[in-house]
């Protein structure tokens, strides 16, 4: 009578444990069915694309993509591809080369009032973009820096730096003292301690960090709207040539959109665990 | 390699004090050295920018004509709190901001909540809900602008006509419910990120207090009440927190789905459009003054959040 008892509740909690692993499934699907929709359509002829209700069982065809890419006519997006690779690889280079030296400040070798110190660095991130966006303007164009990747890519560093030097940090802090201490003794320098001591033993959070960098260079779209025109536009920019696109390029835009955020899926799904860490400046492991 | 896997050895936190022997302030200054470089970046790249709209602020100036520049004290603070159209910007970059962060973070845990436990296929699942969060911004709001919301060959009224057939009701979905489309769109993208990090608030309880709670004969409810939900408090918080911090400043979205247009100029949207489009630089820059203070009311809140967050993370270590 009492196993009965036991195993009755037990049933029903698996039962119950079965139908909450399906809500779960159902809710991940619904989330992904509009990216999954998109990346259909991308492989659809436009005639194809643009139909209600939506065809399934549409031929497939790589014709979005040669559009995209300029075979169709149009302006092809490669500058647009490259200016990103350009701003958002150079800027989280420099990102590293100056958060590494600040974090191992603020880690290994506390300063006085270090939380302070991080706490500024937090604090230019809440700065919004909006607040400094018309004096960099003004600056970029009477110094001839309007239209030029490169001031992307110091405006991008200064996006980035806080967020990288509060992960870092957070890596750096786990990186035992004792080694440190040994190798000033035997007189290494600091650019000495920190490639070859410091930067190995935190080279996964180091990529964590780079990597989430990358993102949110690769993602902006306020600055390189406003400071970047013909040369140096970016590929967000680029996309926003097909917000008033009609529905004969719904292929095209599909296949675009996918195009653009593929280094981002990529470095995304690659680091899901850091994603998290970095996003919310290391607050929560 | 078993230096870097041994537990780290206690800090030196032993700084110069007043009685310090001389040679300590030079190393002092020493240690302060290798963060000088990003604090002098950030300061000329963020601050002095800053500074500069706050000057421009106090100016009536439009980029037209530029012969035409004067100071006028506060003069464009009140055109932006008193100009029906600047106001209501205020009003619906509150309205976004916490429906988008109340909405999404309620969905994000119920969903941490999912994932917390253990079924086949979690890892796959939790790939599926992510990939929202790392769509580009722009490419999102491109997709549910266009691939979702079209009144002609959207996936929804495209789904509305498999289930409800040719007489299905067709909506056109920014037109009709603006603000809603920009949401629900936001909603999509930031649920994941609500997801992500209240998932490591729930894995970081301790799992011992929780099969102890059982024994005591305390139900499933009973310890989401008084167990889970105070432990995920904090990361509530800073989710709610970071959530509004990035929303307060959307632009990629309200820019691409109305072009601010219907009633869905955001603050951000209206800076841009001030200076961009009607080359008003003093007016814009009262606007982004405005934006500031708005974050630095969130932000006062949110160091506190997260400085409490570094106390607990320090008095464990």
């Amino acid at each position: 009578m009492k196993s009965a008892d036991t195993a009755a509740p037990r049933g029903a909690a698996r039962t119950g444990g079965a139908l909450l692993g399906l809500t779960a499934w159902l809710a991940g699907i619904l989330f992904f069915l509009p990216i999954a929709w998109m990346a259909l359509t991308s492989f659809h002829a436009e005639t194809d694309a643009a139909t209600n209700p939506p065809s399934l069982a549409a031929s497939l065809t790589l014709d979005g993509y040669r559009d995209f890419f300029g075979a169709g006519g149009g302006a092809s997006p490669w500058p647009a591809l490259a200016n990103s690779a350009v701003a958002s690889v150079v800027s989280t280079l420099c990102v590293l080369v100056l958060a590494l030296p600040a974090a191992y400040a603020l880690s290994i070798r506390p300063v006085k009032k270090w939380t302070d110190v991080l706490f500024f660095f937090l604090s230019t991130k809440m700065l919004p973009v909006v607040a400094g966006l018309l004096p960099v303007y003004l600056f970029a164009k009477n110094t001839g820096m309007l239209d030029n990747i490169w001031m992307l890519v110091i405006l991008y560093t200064s996006m980035n730096l806080p967020i990288a030097v509060w992960m870092m940090q957070s890596f750096l802090a786990e990186v035992p003292v004792a080694v440190i201490e040994a190798a000033r003794v035997d007189g290494a320098r600091l650019p000495v301690i920190l490639t070859r001591i410091v930067a190995p033993i935190s080279a996964p959070g180091i990529a964590a960090t780079a990597l989430i960098c990358f993102i949110f260079s690769w993602n902006e779209l306020l600055f390189a709207r406003v400071l970047t025109g013909v040369v140096a536009e970016t590929a967000p920019v680029f996309l926003t040539g097909f917000i008033t696109s009609q529905g004969l390029f719904l292929a095209k835009v599909c296949a675009a959109s996918l195009v653009v955020s593929l280094p981002v899926l990529a470095a995304g799904f690659a680091a899901q665990d850091k994603l998290v860490q970095g996003l919310s400046l290391g607050a929560v492991k | 390699m078993t230096a870097t896997t041994a537990p780290a050895a206690p800090r030196a936190v032993s700084p110069p004090g007043p009685t310090a022997p001389p040679g300590s302030r030079l190393r002092a200054w020493a240690t302060r050295a290798p963060l000088l470089p990003a604090l002098i970046f950030m300061i000329v790249v963020t601050q002095l920018p800053f500074v500069a709209t706050v000057v421009i602020s106090f100016f009536n100036w439009n980029a037209l004509y530029p012969k035409a520049r004067h100071f006028t004290g506060f003069a464009n603070y009140s055109d932006v709190l008193t100009d029906p159209d600047l106001r209501k910007s205020v009003l619906t970059t509150v309205l976004l901001t916490v429906a988008v962060v109340l909405v999404s973070l309620v969905l994000g845990l119920v969903l941490a909540l999912l994932l917390d436990r253990r079924f086949k296929g979690r890892g796959f699942v939790r790939t599926l809900l992510i990939a929202p969060f790392l769509l580009v911004p722009v490419a999102a709001a491109l997709l549910w602008k266009h691939v979702l919301y079209n009144p002609e060959y959207g996936l929804f009224n495209g789904l509305l006509h498999w289930v409800g057939g040719g007489g299905a009701p067709q909506p056109d979905w920014v037109s009709n419910t603006p603000l809603l489309a920009v949401e629900a769109a936001l909603i999509w993208q930031w649920t994941p990120f609500m997801m992500l990090i209240l998932l490591a608030g729930l894995q970081s309880r301790s799992p011992e207090l929780i099969e102890a709670a059982r024994i005591d004969g305390a139900g499933s409810w009973q310890i989401f009440r008084h167990l889970t939900l105070p432990h995920l408090r904090r990361y509530l918080e800073l989710g709610a927190l970071l959530g509004s911090i990035y929303i307060v400043q959307n632009f990629d979205a309200v820019f691409t789905i109305t072009s601010g247009g219907l009633g869905t100029a955001n603050l951000p949207y209206t800076v841009y459009q001030a200076f961009y489009q009607a080359h008003e630089n003093g007016l814009a820059s009262a606007a982004g003054v405005l934006v500031v203070i708005g974050t630095i009311i969130i932000a006062t809140f949110a160091l506190r959040v997260v400085s409490s967050l570094f106390s607990e993370e320090a008095s464990r270590a």
